[in-house]
């Protein structure tokens, strides 16, 4: 992977509340804001910081399955409505099911490197609780191949990673991979209570492990995995604007309030094959190495990282497959402490997918907003101190099993 | 004739009814999930819905469909097993989709009695008016060729009476759900003295795969539940007439109301509960169960003087409380009402007196809180401790009611119409959703 020809930075993030059960305001059978109010929020979110819609030259917003949850394609046609200053400049909309955010955000990236843009204005949004959960489950099942949807499970993607999960526990052990899934759990919830945004930030249950630890039923379910290893089904967006050095003097936002994207790496798998091995997360593997050497540094240089755990045992894979810990050994880093907020890896620091929420499309934005926040100090209670000698801030942004992968090095900038 | 054979032609009678309703419910389902395993595959089921009016069987239909929707998006894992061969259903949508309209498919509505004449099994959830209940089994009986076996939901009546009067040779059990038959787990399944094995060995299965918690009971009118409720009834409305002189009509059926749920920890008070039931049902039982029983008072004067003033709870037809002794606002009490002025009083304008009249209420949460509580054992006990030692006229009507809800579970395996005590409990416990037996070593 070459390293970039032109600095890029990221900056003023904005995220909406993620909004599902779980939030004391969230009641399903009352009217909620909609598709367009969650862009509208986070898109006007950040051009405030920006210095308003005349400083940008290109838009991109990133959604899965509008088309189905909310009836609604088209969403680049939505950049006007957030202000009036966004007609008549350049939009896309770009779809990689649960990837979609990262891709927003490389779309991002590319126009700023290739000079069309030095402002990109990139949005990631999804407003899932238009419908109930199972049938929720079918719209998200076209993140698989749709040949494979007549033999998944009712819950499709549960059944994939519950599948994973069973692999998992055959290979290694089951005792303490569940108990390490437990970890997981109380962690993101943990770090959720410390950002008012996240959708588990009311969640006071005392023992999130012990709770964790609940049985799962595939009569009523899946087999290995618990609704506690899930992420749940959420509303929100997430923005950030995307600039060159130039355009970061037009937004009159100093570089120390940027974060720099330092390399990374986008890879592709074929939707049509199953995975080569169930315990391994081989296409995230291939990501964080590209992202990595695009960037010139090691894992042992990251200082914190969001990843995708849209299922506790997509985590434990994921420390895995970015080196953190060998095969099999994922769940005694994690039970060691190393990923809690206070250990010298922490992860997810503002609750990840499980603890702050999937708005499947803004989640790689939420990714990035939550690195912006952490490397430039702007985090507010969820604020971790990092490392001088790892100063380094990773995303993993996952869409599909394992098929659409986005992994991004940060800086300070 | 296989337990799947019996299933292939049923009819209920007073299927638009509030229990009728569900038994059609539950028994669909169960036909619909015989069909679709491969050996009931090419059989044809059927259940014949019938009920008086075209519009009662309209709404039938309508709460069915949403019914069975609710029970398919519950059960998705297990369909999208059962129709697994089914290559055109794919997502989640289209299986339940198809389950619904696989269920519905099996129910003919009917306002004639006359398909019943071609059931193997015929549930009956008519008025609970032993004369009707008669007539109509016996003409079932003559001309139906197939010897039907009757499940009687009667929660009076005793069984013997209606296999004898209406000719029935032991072709008949007492099946007794609770309302809503759909939610309640609770089965009390009454066998006469003649009732034939197989129909009893049919109607255990038949309520295991229903997934209902069976309690038997002797063939004695009004059975563990009514036993229970009715007496329940007559000892609150007795001191209600005891309290009314030093309190007021109004105010005492209000503290007996409010002894019975949040000092009893119930989740409904004893008047709220008759309202839910309806006051003229309410009556209706206590008058079929007299008939029975020579011996025992079961007259209330209080439910006939409601009545005389239409006073008449139940519900409306999507299921909230109609006003009845008591006033309802988003299904919270709010009034009394008061045959004298013959209007409601708000509970508000004397709930503070009548409050510091029973004196400080020992703290305890509510039942939604308990029922469920792993730790209610424990909970249960320090409370009743408390109330034990407690001398405030709260505590003591308590205690009162405590006992006399025991005395009357007792007397009820006393006189034989429970097998146990743990049944007279389980009853409670699951058809009226106590958080405890009534039978217990709390107060002593």
């Amino acid at each position: 992977m070459k390293k970039l020809r032109r600095k890029v930075y990221m900056v003023a993030g904005y995220n909406t509340v993620s909004m599902g059960t779980g939030r004391k305001e969230f009641n399903p059978k009352k009217e909620r804001p909609g598709l367009e109010e969650y862009i509208k929020e986070a898109g006007q979110g950040t051009l405030k910081l920006i210095g308003g819609a005349k400083n940008v030259d290109e838009c991109a917003i990133g959604n899965f399955m509008a088309s189905r949850f909310n009836k609604q394609a088209n969403l680049a046609g939505f950049f006007p409505y957030i202000d009036e200053g966004l007609r008549g400049k350049p939009a896309i909309r770009v779809e990689g099911a649960c990837g979609t955010g990262a891709l927003a955000l490389v779309t991002g990236i590319k126009s700023v490197l290739a000079e069309t843009a030095e402002v990109v204005l990139v949005i990631g949004v999804e407003v899932q609780n238009t419908v109930k959960a199972i049938y929720g489950a079918d719209i998200l099942a076209g993140a698989g191949w749709f040949k494979e949807r007549k033999d998944g499970h009712a819950y499709f993607f549960p059944g994939q990673f519950s599948d994973r999960a069973g692999a998992y526990f055959e290979k290694y052990g089951r005792d303490k991979t569940r108990k390490a899934f437990a970890r997981w759990y109380r962690n993101a919830i943990e770090n959720a209570r410390l950002c008012p945004t996240a959708q588990e930030f009311h969640n006071t249950v005392t023992d999130l492990e012990a709770q964790a630890m609940m049985e799962p039923n595939g009569k009523g379910f899946v087999d290995h995995l618990n609704v506690f290893d899930c992420s749940k089904v959420s509303d929100g967006a997430s923005a950030i604007a995307v600039v060159s050095e130039e355009g970061l003097k037009r937004v009159g936002i100093p570089r120390e309030q940027a974060i720099e994207v330092i390399g990374f790496g986008q890879v592709e798998e074929d939707l049509t094959q199953k995975p080569i091995d169930q315990t391994e997360l081989s296409t995230t593997r291939l990501a964080v190495k590209n992202a990595l050497e695009s960037a010139g540094i090691t894992i042992d240089q990251v200082g914190t990282a969001e990843i995708h755990d849209c299922f506790t045992v997509a985590g434990v894979m994921a420390i895995e497959a970015m080196g953190l810990a060998d095969p099999g050994k994922g769940p005694d880093f994690i039970l060691e402490g190393n990923t809690a907020r206070e250990g010298k890896f922490p992860i997810n620091t503002t609750g990840g997918l499980i603890g702050w929420g999937h708005p499947t499309g803004a989640t790689g934005v939420h990714q990035a907003v939550t690195i912006l926040e952490q490397l430039t100090g702007k985090a507010g209670n969820s604020q971790i101190k990092l490392s001088p000698d790892r100063p380094y801030g990773l995303s993993v942004n996952m869409g599909g099993n394992d098929k659409t992968l986005v992994s991004i090095v940060y800086h300070r900038g | 004739m296989t337990y799947e054979e019996r299933l292939q032609n049923v009819t209920v009678l007073g299927a638009a009814g509030k229990m009728g309703s569900g038994i059609l419910l539950l028994t669909a389902l169960e036909m619909a999930d015989l069909n679709l395993k491969p050996e009931g595959k090419g059989k044809k089921f059927v259940i014949h819905a019938i009920d008086i009016s075209h519009e009662a069987l309209r709404g039938l239909m309508k709460y069915l469909r949403a019914q069975v929707l609710k029970a398919a998006e519950k059960k998705i894992v297990a369909l999208r097993s059962l129709y697994k061969d089914h290559s055109n259903l794919i997502e989640n949508s289209e299986i339940i989709d198809q389950y619904v309209a696989d269920v519905i498919s099996l129910v003919m509505p009917s306002t004639s009695t006359e398909p019943a004449l071609e059931s193997f099994l015929i549930f009956e959830a008519i008025k609970e008016d032993p004369e009707l209940k008669v007539k109509i089994l016996s003409y079932l009986n003559t001309n139906n060729p197939n010897q039907p076996w009757f499940f009687t939901n009667t929660s009076s009546i005793p069984i013997g009476v209606l296999d004898k009067k209406a000719k029935l040779g032991g072709r008949i059990i007492g099946f007794h759900f609770y309302n809503p038959p759909a939610v309640q787990k609770l089965v009390e399944m009454i066998a006469a003295k003649d009732t034939l094995k197989e129909v009893q060995e049919f109607a255990m299965t038949y309520a295991k795969n229903l997934r209902k918690v069976v309690v038997p009971s002797n063939d004695v009118a009004g059975f563990i539940g009514n036993g229970h409720f009715m007496r329940d009834i007559l000892y609150a409305t007795r001191e209600v007439e005891k309290l009314q002189k030093e309190l007021g009509f109004v105010e005492a059926v209000y503290t007996m109301n409010h002894i019975s749920q949040d000092y009893l920890i119930r989740p409904m008070g004893i008047f709220q509960l008759i309202d839910y039931v309806g006051v003229d049902v309410c009556s209706y039982i206590m008058s079929v169960m007299q008939s029975y029983m020579k011996e025992e008072a079961l007259h209330c004067p209080l439910l006939d003087q409601m009545l005389a003033l239409n006073v008449k709870g139940g519900q409306f037809s999507d299921g909230s409380q109609k006003d009845g002794i008591l006033k309802y606002e988003k299904g919270k009490v709010i009034g009394v009402y008061d045959p004298d002025k013959k209007d409601y009083l708000m509970i508000a304008d004397f709930q503070h007196k009548v409050n510091e009249k029973l004196g400080p209420m020992p703290a305890v949460q509510p039942w939604k809180n308990i029922v469920n509580n792993p730790g209610k054992e424990e909970i249960l006990k320090d409370y009743f401790t408390t109330i034990k030692n407690a001398t405030s006229p709260g505590a003591e009507l308590t205690k009162a009611y405590a006992l006399k809800s025991c005395e009357i579970g007792i007397q009820l395996v006393t006189s034989k119409v429970a097998f146990s005590e743990k049944d007279v409990n389980t009853v409670l416990l699951t058809g009226f959703f106590h958080a405890y037996g009534p039978i217990n070593d709390y107060l002593k």
